[in-house]
């Protein structure tokens, strides 16, 4: 048993290849038989890789999900920020120019709608939830857009590592409900074409929560999503910590 | 198979390249749309080989492999991201990750219908 273990963590990607392989192929017989097929399997695979994702923190306390167990590291790396960005920009075989090009003012407007509506409504609640200052509501407020833009606006800002930690924790939250409420809610709210998908991607921002979501909605829609997410957390590390720190210190008279 | 790789891992650097560039312009420590620009690359590089007759049999296919790869590499982000500690950090990580997402379909929704887009 000792020798297996210690196969499977040197070899951990390839062992990630079969352990996500083995879960592809249950969720696949699960959502044919148990959904009759209207939860794509796709989506079911995310949902239990998040909740094993909380098993492993709960077993192992670390911050990688169930790639803190030595065993299932090879996980990190095969869904670490290189791989992923890699693949997004593969799935662009299927996108054409034009349609991008076509939609790009879409995007453009939802880009500003999505980072003002994330960011205000963080600042709301973290304002109802007793916290007063600028520096830490701002960060706040970023971490409600995506949990790279809360650690970034609470570093340049100067906030305390408590407000910093809950930022992160909140853009986490978003990138797993956008994860979870992408496929189930895509008919209700007319996600189905490449412009609406340019306008998803920029609204929600979150461009692991989008690609993850869109991927369990509709693979070809991906692309187009991914293309606006991607310039959400530069444009929010951007305007958070600068032009909404300004306008939220005047306001509070600061 | 190797040669569309190659154009991928191309197109991919030069664009994370113009994403840290970009990011170091406007003074903040981030990429700023390098994934983006790497696929608006990759698209005008594809269009191109699409016209000249390259984009078939095995050129395609380093190509198509990894965009059938990405949805196994989302399964296993799900899997190594910190769940626990989101749901730990309290009510306010929870509810302020939750509701603005709700807002944000609702907005969505009206943005859709709003420009009439099918």
């Amino acid at each position: 048993m000792e020798e297996l273990e210690q196969v499977l963590e040197k070899n951990g990607l390839i062992f990630a290849f079969l352990a996500v392989g083995l879960l592809t192929w249950g969720t696949d017989v699960l959502s044919k038989k148990a959904f009759s097929s209207k939860i794509p399997g796709s989506a079911l695979a995310i949902f239990l890789a998040l909740g094993m994702g909380y098993l492993g923190g709960l077993i192992a306390d670390g911050e990688q999900g169930l790639a803190d167990l030595p065993v299932f590291k090879g996980l990190s790396i095969l869904g670490g920020g290189m791989f992923r960005d890699f693949a997004i920009v593969a799935t662009v075989t299927g996108a054409s120019f034009l349609l991008i090009r076509k939609s790009g003012w879409i995007g453009f407007i939802s880009l500003i709608l999505g980072i003002g509506v994330f960011f205000i409504s963080g600042v709301a609640l973290a304002w109802a939830m007793g916290y007063r200052d600028a520096v830490s509501l701002c960060t706040l407020g970023a971490g409600a857009c995506t949990y790279i833009v809360g650690p970034v606006t609470g570093g340049a800002l100067g906030a305390s590592s408590e407000v910093i930690a809950l930022s992160i924790a909140t853009g986490v939250v978003k990138t797993i409900a956008v994860t979870i409420l992408t496929p189930l809610l895509a008919k209700k709210i007319g996600l189905q074409s490449p412009e609406s998908a340019m306008a998803f991607g920029g609204i929600m921002g979150t461009s692991s929560g989008v690609a993850a979501g869109l991927a369990a909605t509709h693979l070809s829609l991906v692309p187009y999503g991914s293309v606006t997410a991607t310039f959400y957390t530069g444009l929010g590390c951007l305007i958070c910590p600068s032009l909404f720190y300004l306008l939220l210190s005047t306001l509070l008279g600061v | 198979m190797i040669k569309g790789l190659a154009i991928l891992s191309f197109c991919f650097l030069i664009g994370m390249w113009c994403g840290a560039l970009l990011g170091s312009w406007l003074g903040i420590d981030a990429n700023v749309g390098g994934v983006g620009f790497a696929m608006i690359f990759f698209l005008l590089l594809k269009e191109a080989s699409v016209k000249k007759g390259l984009w078939k049999g095995e050129f395609a296919f380093g190509i198509e492999f990894w965009n059938k790869l990405y949805i196994p590499i989302v399964i296993a982000m799900a899997a190594s991201l910190n769940v626990k500690s989101a749901l730990s950090s309290g009510l306010l990580a929870v509810l302020a990750g939750l509701l603005p997402v709700l807002l944000a379909f609702w907005v969505f929704k009206l943005l859709i219908k709003k420009l009439g887009t099918p």
